[in-house]
């Protein structure tokens, strides 16, 4: 399914655990050193109300004067798991976007103000750098690096799964507890 | 052969690495994509990743931004040096860093300066072997961060999973292994295990099974049983591609052995992610790459 700017809550309280989702509209790199700096106090850059953060380090060079993406997957989301929530509620953002999943201080605070975490394909870092439509701006290029830095990507159409709801389900959660069960049995 | 033929040789082969997954690999991810069911998480993310392989082949660019540890296995015919060898290397990486087949991706550990051109202590990881034939061989692996974090070691007995010192102890830990991992190591996953040997060999040993082709059979049939059981095993898990839950958890499981000292028994997991990125040539002592070791 679509989802579309403006991520509003409504929107985002709509999706369930296991919604293939194809985002469109204008979203926010942020990984390690932003998180960081934000839960330190400083200030965005960008206004992050209804806004949607993407763990990602993209490759962007730039040709002819224009910023290009040449790679853009996810990261790792767990390693923001002691920032993400309060982030979430300070600012208003409605969704990040990353791999791997994040734990259950992150899936309170989704049920909590009304967000989302997406999962992008790990490892699919060209087909996602092709939705990149357009590279907006860029802020704290020279302050953290070009991979940690915040790129506002216009994306068309990019795919991602909602692995954990706003009602409280994680698909993580599920998945583990079911495949333990199976390995229970299977080790006797 | 001139250094800079053997220079432009390599340039190629991390080019080919980075930007083609091997056909054993690409048919293994086909295959999975058939068992799930169309429409589902696990067949939505093998399709992104099919997507994926061919477009990074047809734009000549890294599969997946994290181009990994450079892995290198060297089988020297008597007219190159490991110097030789190694300084032709090395000019390669940093040239292939530079023109973007490889992301910047060698950080000093203590300083956490990133070198920039993926040389320094261990980086890249040479393995040589002194042969006696005529051709150079190289075979290469890109192994990238998050499947490396996956990776894990064993050390039997296990008093949680009832691993004793034999071959269904080191099932035990294979599948507790992969259960560990769910989806964290982008998933489906290849395993390559070490049964035996010190902490050290056993997961050099495991990652460098991983060069065995995906399809081919065990030549010790204790562990070809083995391999066979986990796959299959592992597969009834449905934790699924990047653990979105699904039928196909792993796409390979290869085993080998080293001996070990009467008082360990340790069993070593590499776990690679499905961007299973290795390849491998053999080059002529006039520079003519003769056979490329994986078609792709």
């Amino acid at each position: 399914m679509l989802l579309e700017a403006p991520f509003t809550e409504a929107k985002i309280r709509s999706l369930r655990v296991g919604d293939m989702v194809e985002v469109t509209g204008v979203i926010y790199t942020g990984r390690d050193a932003v998180h960081k700096y934000l839960h330190d106090g400083g200030k965005p850059p960008v206004d992050l109300k209804d806004s949607i953060i993407y763990h990602c380090g993209p490759v962007v060079v730039k040709e002819d004067g224009k910023w290009v993406v040449k790679a853009a997957g996810p990261t790792t989301s767990i390693r923001e798991e002691p920032y993400q929530g309060p982030l979430m509620e300070q600012y208003g953002i409605r969704a990040v976007i990353g791999k791997g999943g994040m734990g259950a201080k992150t899936l309170q605070y989704c049920q909590k103000v009304g967000a989302v975490y997406l999962h992008a394909v790990g490892g699919a870092a060209q087909v996602l750098a092709e939705r990149v439509v357009a590279v907006k701006g860029v802020h704290f290029a020279e302050k953290f690096g070009s991979p940690e830095a915040i790129w506002e990507f216009q994306v068309d159409r990019f795919p991602a799964v909602v692995t954990m709801d706003s009602h409280g389900q994680s698909l993580h959660a599920q998945v583990l507890a079911a495949s333990s069960e199976k390995l229970k049995q299977l080790l006797g | 052969m001139d250094a800079r033929v053997l220079q432009k040789n390599l340039l190629e082969l991390i080019r080919r690495t980075s930007a083609e997954l091997p056909s054993d690999v690409v048919r293994a991810v086909e295959a999975g994509a058939r068992r799930e069911e169309s429409g589902s998480n696990a067949w939505y993310a093998l399709e992104v990743i099919r997507d994926n392989i061919l477009m990074a082949k047809e734009k000549s660019q890294p599969l997946c931004q994290d181009t990994g540890t450079i892995i290198v296995y060297v089988d020297l015919p008597k007219w190159c040096d490991e110097k030789t060898f190694r300084r032709a290397c090395d000019k390669a990486v940093a040239e292939a860093t530079k023109v973007g087949y490889l992301r910047q991706n060698s950080v000093d550990s203590i300083t956490g300066h990133n070198t920039g051109d993926n040389l320094g202590p261990g980086s890249p990881s040479y393995h040589f072997h002194q042969g006696s034939g005529r051709s150079l061989s190289v075979r290469m692996m890109l192994k990238g961060g998050g499947c490396e974090n996956t990776s894990t070691q064993y050390s039997l007995p296990d008093t949680r999973l009832g691993a004793d010192r034999d071959l269904e102890g080191v099932r035990r830990c294979v599948l507790d292994g992969v259960l560990q991992a769910q989806g964290k190591g982008c998933g489906p996953g290849i395993l390559g295990v070490c049964v035996g040997g010190d902490r050290g060999t056993g997961y050099i040993a495991a990652k460098e099974t991983l060069f065995r082709e995906l399809d081919d059979v065990n030549e010790d049939p204790r562990l070809a049983k083995l391999e066979k059981r986990i796959m299959k095993e592992a597969n009834t898990l449905g934790i699924g591609p990047m653990g979105f839950g699904g039928a196909t958890t792993l796409l390979g499981v290869k085993i080998t052995h080293r001996n070990r000292v009467p008082a360990s028994f340790f069993v070593s997991i590499a776990y690679m992610c499905w961007a299973f990125r290795r390849n491998g040539f053999v080059l002529s002592e006039g520079g003519r790459i003769t056979r490329w070791l994986y078609a792709s």
